[in-house]
């Protein structure tokens, strides 16, 4: 059984058909990439699952449990963690609360005993205190703890926002383009940290990506998606060099040209 | 018959309701701004009128003091954005609400200042006559009231949707950056719909004026006019003058038919019930974000 | 200049940052609680009036500077909270000590319902629903005169608890200190609050709901949540006021109250408990500042002394305009400013807190 199922999901925005009856499993403790040109869909995926949208066909199943019953919010609980393309942290606050908030998920606590701050609470907050800060040594932030998002390069704030997302310590972590307007040293790192997620973690990552040196270099498996329908599933060097889905990026031959020739 | 005057003078209430609603709505499409003080800009208008046809002031003759105070209005709307609302470009929808709010107190101390506190009523050619047809007589000053807002109403409609200024306005409501890419003047239109909306507050205001006597704190019926502007559709201007008729129909109806405590609070009940089932008005304009 | 070396988390945790500044908020207290032996009857009810209007602000900041709601109604609360409690000592014969705090309950039960169809709403449609919640609550009132006394109003009792009277004009520095306890209980619920995970989810919806959902957080409870604890604090500033004016109608608590109170806090300083008191000094202090000037102005020119209606009003607005225009984080942003440049002196940077240039998204799309 996979961890998570996409199982023939469908979706419409009034006349265009964002995602097509697409299905694909992905397993546990595996890369998996998600490529294609802009309008294919791919972050229209991650929003099924993160249960923004609701599909118009089809299901999705997490554990072998489908999860379409479930409310956004409770997606985290069931250990799944997302990040957003276009960096959706929480400006006013600093990067160790925006760690902090990851923790939403393990809160124990309730509204009363928080707000008289028992001893219990205290000791929970060391304990979050002491996870997140395990996040802020894997993803070297140490020099940004106090610093208030608003004033942090693009680059740090893309750290931060998977760093919010591993502090959920999920089983699934969906990345959306982790690497979009990063430089190459940055995008490196970026390849490291997911290794690294991988295979120290445990943890499944599923990503939006159009780095095709990042998916190749770090993913198992890739699909290449194109106007919502699926194009190619497979290994990246087999992705890559299917026709389909070189036509889709590049186009064909010309017949004249071929004439000709 | 009782029923016609009813309607009648309940349009026409809800004509100018739903010209104030108008303003708001004029602001809010081109700037997301919601401008709290427009009640208050519809008082101002009509006390500039007055100011200038009432003989214990200027007394100047009636058709010529109605453009100059429409003009004077749109030129009040005009510097009020360049000198204040130019210095919250960017800042949130609810730091503007509160702004304006200020200014509506502001503005009120003011016209109280120069014109007094008591009531008076504006020397005006077509208030208190008659119009006769078929048996049936109704007042010319609430006819006009309905006239002129439709009038306006579709021109206001067209200059949005045709014209290329009215498209440039909505443009830089819905992404201020990328309007300014394709060479949009941004700041000089926010400038220019603070005039319109000044100008429009300044008919609802002579119109409003023509039908009674007015005060200083006529402007409170802002707040209505803005439940209006929610119920009809705060993004659209035919919407806001639909909110507006509404309510102005059902204040008389509710006062004659429903016991007299509750006629009052049966906008705001309404602006309620549409805000919890179907918030964004009736002819609801709202898409969905793409994150 | 300072150097905080911390050795714990706890200090991340504590109430206070460091040992220094927890010793000049003891300064603070201490100043506090000597007043009553320095001033006069007559300042010391007024600086009780203006703890219960801190009380009051501190509610609405919870919902505005914290969770990022607009509310433009919350005289509704202090309406709810101070007819609940007189309500109860008469008609059930409750005595404060229990009746204070259940109105406050009631207050913030009321907030959480009438939160539940608000948390759909967004930006504008969150205030004029607001507004139209406050101006129901003044009806609803008059409606409800059997119970309410209506437009006549009702006198609130002298607070007694175990025998002990607390009247404004028998024993004003009893009553000084019992609403000093109250006000400093409420300031450590706050603090609280910004310090736990509550707090922080708050912050979240604020700065991003569709973020805050991702890690987990129940945007429409949690936002409910914040609405009652905001109406229950709100409520308890309206028990005292009742106490405090001796007498109340629906006229008391009208949108006017409401509208001012949110300008206030902008005005002392959104987002922060300093902010609450600031804005609550304006409020407070405002009538009689005028007063004063106008005194000495009519001094000064020899006119007579004519009411202007609507000069308090007018005031409050030039002095918001004012702030939003050239200081928008409030007294406290610019006292904030002033502290760092005596503690970085003389390295205080000019643009230090310069703001970013931000454009306008469209709010519609969400």
């Amino acid at each position: 059984m996979s961890l998570l199922e996409i199982d023939n999901v469908t979706l419409r925005f009034g006349g265009v058909t964002a995602v097509n009856q697409v299905s694909f499993n992905v397993e546990e403790g595996e890369v998996f990439a998600l490529v294609g040109p802009n309008g294919a869909g791919k972050s229209t995926i991650f929003n099924l699952i993160s249960r923004i949208y609701d599909p118009a066909e089809g299901d999705i199943r997490f554990d072998g449990k489908s999860i379409l019953n479930k409310a956004p919010h409770e997606i985290a609980r069931l250990g799944i963690a997302r990040t957003f393309q276009n960096i959706e942290l929480f400006e006013q606050a600093t990067v160790l609360q925006n760690l902090l908030v990851g923790r939403h998920r393990h809160r124990k606590s309730n509204m009363l005993t928080e707000l008289g701050f028992t001893p219990f609470v205290r000791r929970e907050e060391r304990r979050h205190r002491e996870a997140i800060e395990k996040v802020i040594d894997f993803l070297d932030l140490q020099p940004y703890r106090e610093k208030y998002i608003a004033g942090l390069p693009y680059g740090v704030r893309k750290v931060v926002e998977m760093g919010r997302a591993l502090a959920i310590e999920p089983r699934l972590l969906l990345l959306d383009e982790p690497a979009s307007g990063l430089s190459v040293e940055e995008t490196q790192d970026v390849a490291f940290w997911v290794e690294d997620i991988k295979k120290q973690m445990g943890v499944t990552v599923l990503m939006v990506e159009h780095d095709m040196h990042l998916v190749s270099s770090v993913s198992d498996r890739v699909l290449a998606l194109a106007d919502g329908k699926m194009l190619s599933l497979g290994k990246p060097h087999e992705v890559q060099n299917d026709p389909k889905v070189i036509e889709a990026y590049i186009g064909v031959a010309d017949e004249t040209e071929e004439a000709a020739a | 018959m009782d029923v016609l005057q009813l309607i009648v003078s309940g349009l026409a209430n809800g004509c100018v309701y739903g010209l104030v609603a108008m303003g708001f709505v004029l602001i809010y499409k081109a700037t997301e701004a919601v401008n709290f003080a427009q009640g208050d800009f519809m008082m101002l208008g009509a006390f500039i009128c007055l100011g200038l046809t009432n003989p214990q002031f200027m007394g100047l003759p009636f058709w010529i003091s109605v453009p100059v105070a429409i003009a004077i209005m749109g030129a009040f709307g005009y510097a009020l954005d360049l000198v204040i609302l130019r210095r919250m470009f960017g800042q949130s929808q609810v730091a503007v609400i509160i702004l304006t709010i200020a200014l509506g107190f502001v503005l009120r101390f003011i016209a109280g200042l120069i014109w007094g506190h008591e009531p008076i009523s504006l020397d005006s050619p077509i208030a208190g006559r008659d119009v006769r047809f078929g048996g049936i007589v109704l007042g010319l000053d609430e006819i006009m009231v309905i006239g002129v807002t439709v009038l306006l109403t579709i021109v206001l409609y067209f200059y949005f949707n045709r014209t290329k200024l009215g498209v440039a306005m909505q443009a830089s409501s819905q992404n201020q950056l990328a309007a300014y890419y394709m060479g949009i003047p941004v700041k000089r239109i926010q400038s220019l719909i603070w005039a319109l909306a000044g100008m429009v507050a300044a008919v609802a205001g002579i119109l409003f004026a023509s039908k009674g006597s007015i005060d200083p704190s006529i402007g409170l019926l802002g707040i209505k006019a803005f439940a209006a502007a929610v119920i009809g559709g705060f993004g659209s201007l035919p919407g806001a003058l639909l909110g507006g008729v509404i309510v102005g129909l059902i204040e008389p109806f509710a006062s004659r038919y429903i016991a007299a405590g509750y006629s009052q609070i049966m906008p705001y009940l309404l602006l309620f019930v549409i805000l919890v089932f179907r918030p964004h008005g009736i002819l609801a304009q709202v898409h969905r974000k793409k994150v | 200049m300072r150097t905080v070396f911390k050795t714990s988390y706890d200090a991340d945790i504590n109430l206070f940052r460091h040992a220094a500044q927890r010793n000049w908020y003891i300064v603070l207290l201490a100043a506090v609680l000597i007043l009553p032996f320095v001033l006069s009857d007559y300042a010391i009810g007024e600086m009780t009036n203006l703890l219960i209007w801190s009380i009051a602000c501190m509610g609405l900041m919870i919902l505005v500077g914290q969770t990022g709601q607009a509310s433009l109604g919350h005289a509704a609360f202090l309406a709810v909270g101070c007819y609940a409690n007189v309500l109860l000592q008469e008609r059930l014969g409750l005595p404060f000590i229990l009746s204070f705090p259940l109105g406050g309950l009631i207050a913030g039960i009321a907030g959480a319902l009438i939160a539940m169809p608000m948390t759909k709403l967004h930006g504008v449609y969150l205030a004029i629903g607001t507004i139209a919640m406050a101006i129901l609550t003044d009806d609803l009132i008059v409606l409800a005169t059997p119970l309410t006394n209506g437009v006549t109003g009702l006198f609130a009792p002298d607070i007694e608890i175990f025998g002990y009277n607390f009247n404004r004009y028998g024993n004003p520095n009893g009553l000084y200190f019992l609403i000093l306890g109250i006000t400093l209980l409420v300031v450590l619920l706050y603090r609280n609050l910004q310090r736990s995970p509550l707090g922080r989810s708050f912050a979240a919806i604020r700065d991003s709901e569709i973020s805050a959902q991702a890690m987990g957080v129940n945007v429409a409870r949690t936002k409910a949540v914040a609405f009652g604890i905001s109406a229950g604090v709100t409520g308890l500033a309206g028990a005292l006021i009742g106490h405090f004016a001796g007498i109340f109608n629906n006229e008391t608590f009208n949108i006017i109250l409401s509208i001012q109170l949110l300008l206030a806090i902008v005005i002392g300083g959104l987002g922060t408990i300093h902010g609450a008191f600031f804005g609550a000094a304006v409020i407070a202090l405002l009538p009689q500042t005028i007063a004063m000037g106008r005194d000495a102005l009519n001094q000064m020119i020899g006119s007579g002394s004519i009411a202007i209606p609507g000069l308090e009003a007018a005031i409050f607005g030039g002095i918001l305009i004012a702030f939003i225009l050239f200081e928008p984080q409030g007294i406290y942003g610019r006292w904030f400013k002033i502290r760092t440049w005596f503690e970085l002196f003389p390295f205080y940077r000019r643009d230090m807190f310069r703001r970013q240039k931000s454009y306008l998204k469209t709010e519609r799309m969400r």
